[in-house]
């Protein structure tokens, strides 16, 4: 390992623009003759469009264009896509209902966007929208998700009869059936996984321009996937062909999934820029984040575990209806199918499982992958109802688990997963030795003493990450395949670009695939240079998200990696006239074996390129590229345990104490992993402690609009996090690792609230245990006692 | 429109700006000092937080003509010669960032705060004074360790 | 935001005449409720008059009493020792306003004018029997928060500054709204040569006073004479952070801390 290698706590490369202010986000981008679009949203959760009137709005000072739906229309610009064909158990297609980029004929969500105004200013264009004259026709809507599917209820879609999208099942039923009857002991919850808005700190943002002189636009947005976005923008929406858009997602802030998808706002920047003759710029406002960002979680779920006498777990029986709201973005529909039930066995050996989800179109925002995406929500089903069976049962939570575990790999799930590496009980032992799981007893008195309620709860989590293997997620309806590429490029004086369609808003690639390159080629990070985000400079590539940078982008530069030094062992040895096999590549130079001769890597690559000494019938120069398509999903796994102190007076939850162990397989930089991992765990705080996202139920109006309402966590909601990794190798990618992005999410909602109910006594309680759900839930414990 | 005068990272500036020219509108668009941020329109994100007159003040809710005549320090004149503020090297030393969009304003905060506090900045104190700054990436961990050390450094 | 003429009086006096001489005109102090609504295009004045050139700023404590100038900011409040040392629950009370960069901007005038019923300042206000000091009279504080965004002051008078009492024990007690910081709850009390006061503000739609409460802490000021006394929830505010039946819990609860800190 070189300092700078492979498991060193390199500081990061990237650091220097953001901490002096010389980042490059979207917003910070501005071409010259830019204009402003703003967006006229629907202020109706659903009605239909009489007229839109924008006469008088087109006269505005600085108006220069108002388009509506029918504008898309006559172009034959199509619909945003879900990339994502679901089959109902009955194997009929799911039923998607379209998805005008401007509202047509109707609006089905508060903020739906229903026109464009384009002005030289963005006052200007704010301000004519206010004079654009919309009749609706305002009709019932359909907002909470358990209703939806009511007779009589309000329908979302005419494709959708009971706003039903699909009725999925994964699983054995008659076997799980079976595993039920004659069950010493079951369980059941029924759980509601909130609705979460992910608020990324840079708000969403696009510049689309045309450019006459060549016929292509240039769209630069806030992405975490440009390639797609290029290819869903010209093969689906038809905006430009693909070799006349150019993506660039330069420096973003944060997306935690909600800036994978395809969204209106570009797609109509991108198409009207060639309409005004002018880059046109529209940049969010954060009430429109709140409104028009795909939501995520927004499950009802009710669960069953049947167990013997012992404990030993014998079934599953899941059924879940899953919001999508008023429209299917990008990548809903795989979220509660295939990244859901897939995950329900947890860590444990669970014979028989079925699970059913019936997906709902209601009249709110879409609902789409957000930070865990399906396993923070399969996770919070299966670690609830394991904890409230140890309960009901009078068993140790921890020792329940552990009798459990699946300890033999690979272990093929009922729910066709194949978990290939893992140690649980390693994680469990080491979380109990950290938290002093014995000594909890004297803790809880001394709170109690001090007026206070303490509770403890465990996570056993289990994700699958490394989205994915091209051929199995095709099978299961995926429209794209999920490899990724890498293109390492070795210039004539030694340093390398590498090229990766992974993209970075927060995760450090810069250093991290520095690191790796450095510790293939034997040179210093500073001497490459991490290349991402534009689609005119790196071929192809799928993106980041799904922990999937790691163990499928690195991989790709690993075996670009390995290209490029099979070639430079060539020269060397061509050069050295040695035989191929003598020359022994280390720490950045190729030595032939027994002799003192040597060149460096610079020199080999100085000679690829000059090209006046190389093997006969070989190219010059030295650039190779991969494309990696791993063979599984990986299964980073682990446990945290945290500890809560509830104040009974108030109902105020304080987080006292966090201990996380985690085997991400192969650590590259143990800094930003440990940072991913605190990341992770204070969405998942969040989502348990302080967020929600709520609708009013008649009116579809989003009542938690902005940060007034919607209540993010802060410094304060956070202690201290104690982090801890063990280590099982993913056999999947050649560097071992399994991906770390969203582990914290998916383990602390579960951790959270077992630890809040163990506070309260109580055996469930909605989240968020905000201060007035956990004094409710104190107040329903003491009714039920009198 | 009114003309306003201040004094930026060091040079004085003026213009004739709209009225209702936010300080942030007018320090990224006028002054093309993109480093501070607009990430909500509720005054509570704290991404856009720049010193006027020495006192850390959320320039998203201030017009640019309240600034009159004032001093104004953001995130690009907090490098002295190249050297990087004590804030700046904890932040990168001790992973106080992911995604970089809260950072500028963080560290803007967080020297105002150990301005006020002093060195022996504890980690209860740290949070409690991040009340009015937001971040998604970090879970505020290493950002705490940051202006601790910092404070520290500083001191 | 809307377009509108920006003013920058140099005294009150000035920026009353221009209130008076304008279409719609709305006083700027710190701005941080005002900037905000405007931005939301929820207020368009005609014309913005910033007294930030025209109110007395500074704090001073004589005869008995602790005299804030209208244009002094939350954190001036908070650190100053001579507040620290003659109400320490009024410097506390500040240093619990939104958060330190509102708090460099937000001030005590802005507060009290716009009486937002989760704000702080009220509560303070109510709770030491203040007086609210205007270009045109002196108005008590009983008689000046009259209901929801709602105070006694005239179309054209302007807050000059405020007069607290200096209490024998005051404490205030604040259960913060989780997302906005306000107050969902706070508490107030005092005990003072004029009687026992106990302002409540965030609960309901105007900060008040709890009759009650103050009756029970007349005879005993501690938090135990009032353990029994309940707070009805038929007129306070109930939404998503708070139903009306727990603010009325907490008003019970914050109370009993308030006196506890005021005792303590």
């Amino acid at each position: 390992m070189t300092d700078t290698g492979i498991g060193a706590r390199v500081r990061r490369k990237e650091d220097k623009r953001f901490i002096t202010g010389h980042g490059n986000y979207t917003d910070d981008i501005n071409l010259a003759r830019q204009t402003y679009a703003y967006f006229l949203r629907s202020p109706h959760a659903h009605a239909t469009i009489n007229s839109i009137d924008t006469a008088e709005a087109a006269k505005a000072p600085g108006v220069l264009g108002i388009f509506t739906g029918d504008d898309l229309a006559a172009d034959s610009i199509g619909g945003l896509i879900c990339g994502w064909l679901i089959h109902s158990k009955d194997g009929s297609p799911m039923n998607a209902g379209g998805h005008p980029a401007l509202a047509q004929g109707k609006v089905r969500y508060v903020g739906n966007e229903v026109a464009v105004i384009v002005a030289e200013t963005h006052a200007q264009a704010k301000s004519a929208a206010e004079l654009v004259d919309v009749d609706y026709s305002v009709h019932d809507a359909a907002v909470d998700t358990g209703s939806a599917q009511a007779s009589g209820a309000p329908q979302v879609h005419e494709e959708a009869p009971n706003n039903t999208v699909y009725e999925f099942g994964l699983g054995d039923e008659a076997a799980t059936n079976a595993a039920f009857e004659g069950a010493a002991h079951v369980t059941e919850l029924d759980i509601v996984n909130n609705r979460l808005i992910p608020n990324a700190m840079e708000p969403r943002a696009a510049i689309g321009a045309f450019d006459q002189g060549t016929d292509a636009y240039t769209l630069y947005t806030t992405s975490q996937n440009p390639h797609v976005a290029r290819l869903v923008l010209s093969a689906f929406i038809g905006v430009a062909p693909e070799h006349k858009l150019r993506v660039v997602a330069p420096d973003v802030g944060g997306g935690f999934g909600s800036k994978i998808f395809i969204y209106a706002e570009e797609t109509v920047c991108v198409w009207a820029s060639k309409k005004i003759g002018r880059p046109i710029k529209w940049v969010a406002e954060r009430s429109e984040s709140f409104q028009c960002d795909a939501h995520g979680r927004d499950h009802v779920t009710n669960a069953k575990m049947a167990l013997d006498k012992d404990g030993t777990m014998l079934g599953l029986r899941v059924k879940t209806i899953a919001n999508m709201g008023a429209y299917l973005s990008t990548f809903s529909s795989a979220v509660p199918t295939y990244l859901y039930t897939t995950l329900l066995s947890g860590q444990y050996n669970i014979p028989a499982i079925y699970a059913e989800v019936d997906a709902v179109f209601t009249n709110t925002a879409p609902v789409d992958a957000y930070r865990g995406a399906g396993r923070p929500e399969a996770c919070y089903v299966i670690e609830r109802i394991v904890e409230t069976a140890a309960r009901e049962m009078g068993l140790d939570p921890a020792d329940l688990r552990r009798k459990n575990f699946v300890t033999e790999f690979p272990h093929v799930t009922p729910v066709i997963m194949t978990y290939d590496a893992g140690d649980y009980h390693a994680s469990i032992d080491k979380a109990c030795e950290m938290i002093d799981y014995s000594g909890f007893g004297k803790r809880k008195a001394a709170s109690e003493a001090a007026g206070k309620l303490r509770g403890l709860g465990f996570s056993a989590y289990i994700e699958a990450c490394g989205i994915a293997p091209s051929a199995a997620v095709g099978s299961l309806g995926a429209g794209v395949g999920l490899w990724e590429s890498a293109e390492v490029r070795v210039n004539p004086t030694g340093n390398v670009e590498v090229l990766t369609g992974s993209h970075s808003h927060g995760q450090g690639h810069e250093t991290t695939f520095a690191q790796l390159v450095s510790d293939k080629l034997g040179i210093p990070v500073d001497q490459v240079e991490i290349v991402h985000g534009d689609t005119d400079k790196v071929q192809f590539g799928m993106g980041t998200y799904g922990s999937r940078s790691g163990a499928v982008g690195m991989s790709a530069v690993y075996q670009a990696c390995d290209k490029v030094v099979a070639k430079a062992q060539k020269v060397a040895a061509h050069v050295m006239e040695a035989a191929e096999g003598d020359i022994e590549f280390k720490d950045g130079s190729f030595s032939v074996a027994g002799t003192d001769k040597s060149m460096a890597f610079g020199e080999v690559a100085l000679t690829a390129y000059v090209a006046h000494n190389i093997p006969e019938g070989m190219e010059p120069g030295l650039k190779e590229g991969a494309f990696f398509d791993p063979s599984n999903f990986t299964f980073p796994a682990g446990c945290h345990i945290c500890e809560v102190e509830v104040d009974p007076d108030t109902g105020v939850t304080q987080v006292v104490d966090w201990v996380a162990v985690d085997d991400f397989g192969t650590v590259i930089n143990p800094m930003i992993v440990e940072g991913q991992v605190h990341g992770g765990i204070a969405q998942g705080v969040g989502q348990a402690l302080t967020e929600g996202a709520v609708y009013d139920t008649e009116s579809g109006q989003l009542l938690t609009g902005s940060y007034m309402d919607y209540c993010m966590p802060r410094a304060v909601d956070l202690p201290e996090l104690r982090l801890a990794f063990t280590e099982t190798t993913c056999p999947s990618n050649p560097l071992g690792i399994k991906g770390c992005g969203e582990a914290g999410a998916i383990a602390a909602p579960a951790a959270l609230m077992n630890a809040v109910t163990d506070a309260l006594g109580v055996a469930d309680m909605p989240m968020p245990a905000s201060p007035q759900n956990v004094w409710a839930a104190l107040q329903g414990a003491k009714q039920a006692a009198e | 429109m009114p003309s306003v005068s201040m004094k930026v990272n060091g040079s004085e500036v003026s213009a004739d700006v709209d009225a209702r020219t936010l300080l942030v509108e007018y320090l990224r668009s006028d002054l093309g000092l993109t480093g501070t941020h607009v990430g909500c329109d509720t005054s509570q994100c704290g991404a856009c937080v720049v010193h006027v007159d020495g006192k850390a003040v959320k320039s998203c809710t201030l017009l640019a003509v309240q600034a009159e005549g004032a001093e104004v320090t953001t995130i690009e004149g907090m490098a002295a010669n190249g050297d990087l503020h004590p804030m700046q090297e904890a932040f990168r030393e001790h992973h106080g960032l992911q995604c970089g969009f809260c950072t500028p304003g963080m560290i803007m905060a967080a020297t105002d705060m150990v301005a006020r506090h002093g060195k022996d900045l504890d980690e209860a104190t740290i949070r409690r004074e991040l009340e009015g700054n937001l971040c998604r990436c970090t879970g505020y961990h290493n950002i705490v360790k940051a202006i601790a050390a910092a404070a520290k450094a500083m001191g | 935001m809307y377009e509108f003429t920006y003013h920058r009086p140099a005294t009150v006096d000035e920026a009353i005449a221009l209130l008076k001489s304008a279409d719609d005109g709305k006083l700027l102090a710190g701005g941080h409720t005002l900037l905000p609504t405007m931005k939301q295009r929820l207020a368009s004045p005609s014309d913005l008059i910033d007294l930030g050139g025209a109110l007395a700023t500074g704090i001073d404590v004589s005869n008995g009493c602790v005299t804030i100038g209208a244009g002094t900011c939350h954190a001036d409040v908070a650190t100053s020792s001579d507040v620290a040392n003659a109400i320490p629950a009024l410097a506390k009370l500040a240093s619990m306003i939104g958060d330190p960069h509102v708090r460099n901007k937000g001030t005590i005038g802005g507060s009290i004018a716009n009486n937002d019923p989760a704000a702080d300042y009220p509560a303070a206000c109510l709770g030491l029997g203040a007086t609210i000091v205007t270009s045109a009279r002196e108005i008590e504080a009983d008689d000046f928060f009259t209901g929801m965004f709602d105070t006694a002051l005239g179309d054209d008078e302007v807050i000059t500054s405020v007069r607290f009492p200096v209490p024998a024990k005051a404490g205030y007690s604040k259960f913060p709204n989780p997302a906005s910081r306000y107050a969902m709850v706070g508490v107030f009390v005092s005990s003072a040569k004029g009687g026992i006061r106990v302002a409540v503000t965030g609960a309901g739609p105007c900060v008040f006073r709890q009759g009650d409460m103050e009756a029970a802490l007349e005879g005993d000021f501690a938090s135990s004479a009032i353990a029994g006394v309940t707070q009805a929830d038929g007129d306070l505010n109930s939404d998503i952070h708070a139903s009306a039946e727990y603010r009325a819990h907490l008003v019970g609860v914050m109370a009993r801390r308030a006196v506890d800190q005021a005792t303590g």
